[in-house]
């Protein structure tokens, strides 16, 4: 009997730590939003970690774009030819990107890559004693240390996911005309006819800037909520990972709901 | 405490004063009812077992934590109470040397120490050089203004925190732990440093440490916590004379006495030899 018990007490109170971090997140959200209004008179801390979110993910992001685009080709080639509807190729390879592979993908390997490095940078200086020691230096750390990595994240990933919708179109072309033949003004002139700017490009990207907010929210308040030894930011900087993936596929499927099907 | 000790404090006017202090992690009770003042100038010791809560009480000081019931107050202003901005100005005055020096590690030793100007005032790069050379020289480290905490020893990373901690010229420094796991050269640095920056700049120290020697030998008034209470106070003449059993058993370290040498268990017999073994 005492067993039951202890399962429920502990059942709640998960649930119960649970929302109350929730809670406490949105409270940080709100501090980190505040604290980002000194832009201006920061700007070389927003350039610095603009730097490290954005440009030293970049490599990552252009090889996987090349690959993904690339096999996007091979698959739809042979799918297409079936129906002898090759030509729409560079539709199909596009379309894919953009809507969905170009702010899906780019946006975990930013959160492999970029999320995980802010956890574990933010998480070691909570454990190394330096936001307390900002604190006690009267320097809000919301203002120089959160907020300029949470807008850099912000920034870099639309322009990450549209870098890597651009060489995976590229990928596709390499492949699809210049290895398995596809005409190659069909290829091109199917996707400006087809591709929206605004219905297609422009969606891909609000979706790349929800990840965005979603992954340096979820990266920059897992490090300062961290336990502030090695144990404790190691687990952070998994819920990192796992948390900014699951959000990004399920916002994923929500927005696409919202955008492409109402 | 004796009667002497009130006295002797009352004529000193208190930098910090703590008040019927209760502050609790979990279900597990850190100060229950702490009342001490801390004298205007001079180098404050507050020692305790491992344990009894003397970085908190520093962090509590600098209001980084609140407290459950009781008040702090710091210079006349109760540190709990204020708000963000009073609270940022009164932190401009206060220094707090962190145990492991808590720099910056993406800047270099003279941007560390520069900091803190760059962050609160509007002084030209000319005039910060100057003022960031002088602390460093202060510590004897101004030649190692160029490189980056890493490499520094742990001695030398607390001396460059405490030339940051005292570039804004405040009135008073924390030091937490300032003396573990030091070698004995870099041990005595930082004693003759705490001692002389004190007396220099006519600064109020508080040391939390629990090597008793070292920072018996600088400090003009020792405060003893333990169970969340102050056991003793006073100047170290006045605790080696302490007809406490406890305070005796803790200056001279020994192994047995008010403090057991045993955690609570049952009777040695009766565990070996009981009916039931466990």
């Amino acid at each position: 009997m005492n067993a039951i018990f202890d399962w429920l007490q502990n059942f709640g109170q998960f649930w119960l730590n649970m929302l109350e971090k929730f809670g406490r997140s949105h409270l940080f959200l709100g501090r980190m939003l505040i604290g980002s209004l000194g832009f201006f008179r920061r700007f070389g801390l927003y350039v610095r970690q603009l730097h490290a979110a954005g440009v030293l993910t970049l490599s990552i992001v252009l090889v996987s774009g090349l690959f993904v685009g690339m096999v996007l080709a091979l698959q739809g080639y042979n799918t297409l030819v079936g129906f002898g509807a090759e030509e729409s190729l560079g539709v199909v390879v596009a379309l894919t990107l953009v809507r969905e592979l170009g702010p899906v993908v780019a946006g975990l390997l930013f959160a492999g890559r970029a999320g995980s490095a802010m956890t574990a940078e933010i998480g070691l200086m909570k454990a190394t004693e330096q936001i307390a020691g900002l604190e006690m230096m009267a320097v809000d750390p919301f203002q120089r240390v959160y907020a300029p990595r949470f807008i850099a994240g912000f920034i870099a990933l639309p322009c990450l996911a549209a870098m890597f919708s651009a060489i995976g179109v590229l990928g596709g072309y390499l492949v699809g005309v210049e290895v398995l033949g596809v005409d190659s003004g069909a290829f091109w002139s199917q996707m400006q006819a087809s591709v929206d700017f605004v219905d297609d490009v422009v969606n891909g990207l609000i979706k790349a800037v929800v990840f965005g907010f979603v992954v340096s929210w979820i990266a920059i308040f897992e490090g300062a909520d961290c336990i502030p030894t090695s144990e404790g930011v190691s687990r952070a900087t998994t819920r990192t990972v796992v948390y900014s993936s699951l959000a990004i596929l399920g916002l994923d499927f929500l927005l696409t709901a919202v955008m492409f099907n109402v | 405490m004796n009667n002497d000790n009130k006295t002797a404090r009352a004529d000193t006017e208190a930098l910090v004063s703590i008040r019927d202090l209760h502050f609790s992690r979990g279900s597990n009770s850190i100060f229950n009812g702490l009342d001490f003042d801390i004298p205007r100038g001079g180098v404050t010791t507050i020692m305790g077992p491992s344990g009894t809560g003397k970085t908190t009480l520093l962090k509590m000081i600098g209001a980084q934590l609140k407290p459950r019931r009781g008040t702090i107050e710091v210079d006349g202003q109760n540190v709990h109470k204020l708000r963000r901005k009073p609270l940022y100005a009164l932190r401009q005055r206060m220094g707090m040397l962190f145990q492991s020096g808590a720099l910056l590690t993406d800047l270099t030793v003279f941007e560390n120490v520069a900091f803190p100007l760059r962050e609160h005032t509007d002084m030209p790069d000319s005039l910060i050089r100057h003022l960031v050379l002088m602390r460093l020289h202060a510590v004897g480290l101004r030649g190692a203004r160029d490189l980056k905490p890493a490499q520094l020893s742990g001695g030398m990373a607390r001396r460059v925190a405490l030339a940051r901690a005292l570039v804004l010229d405040p009135m008073m420094i924390m030091y937490d732990e300032p003396f573990t796991g030091q070698d004995p050269i870099s041990m005595g640095v930082l004693i003759e440093l705490i001692a002389s920056v004190n007396q220099a700049l006519n600064l109020t120290s508080i040391i939390v440490s629990h090597d008793l020697q070292e920072a018996m030998s600088i400090s003009s008034h020792v405060v003893i916590i333990s169970n969340g209470k102050v056991v003793e106070a006073g100047s170290p003449a006045q605790l080696r004379a302490s007809d406490s059993e406890w305070v005796q058993q803790f200056l001279q370290g020994n192994p047995d006495g008010p403090v057991p040498f045993q955690y609570q268990a049952p009777d040695y017999a009766s565990d070996l030899f009981g009916d039931r073994p466990r």
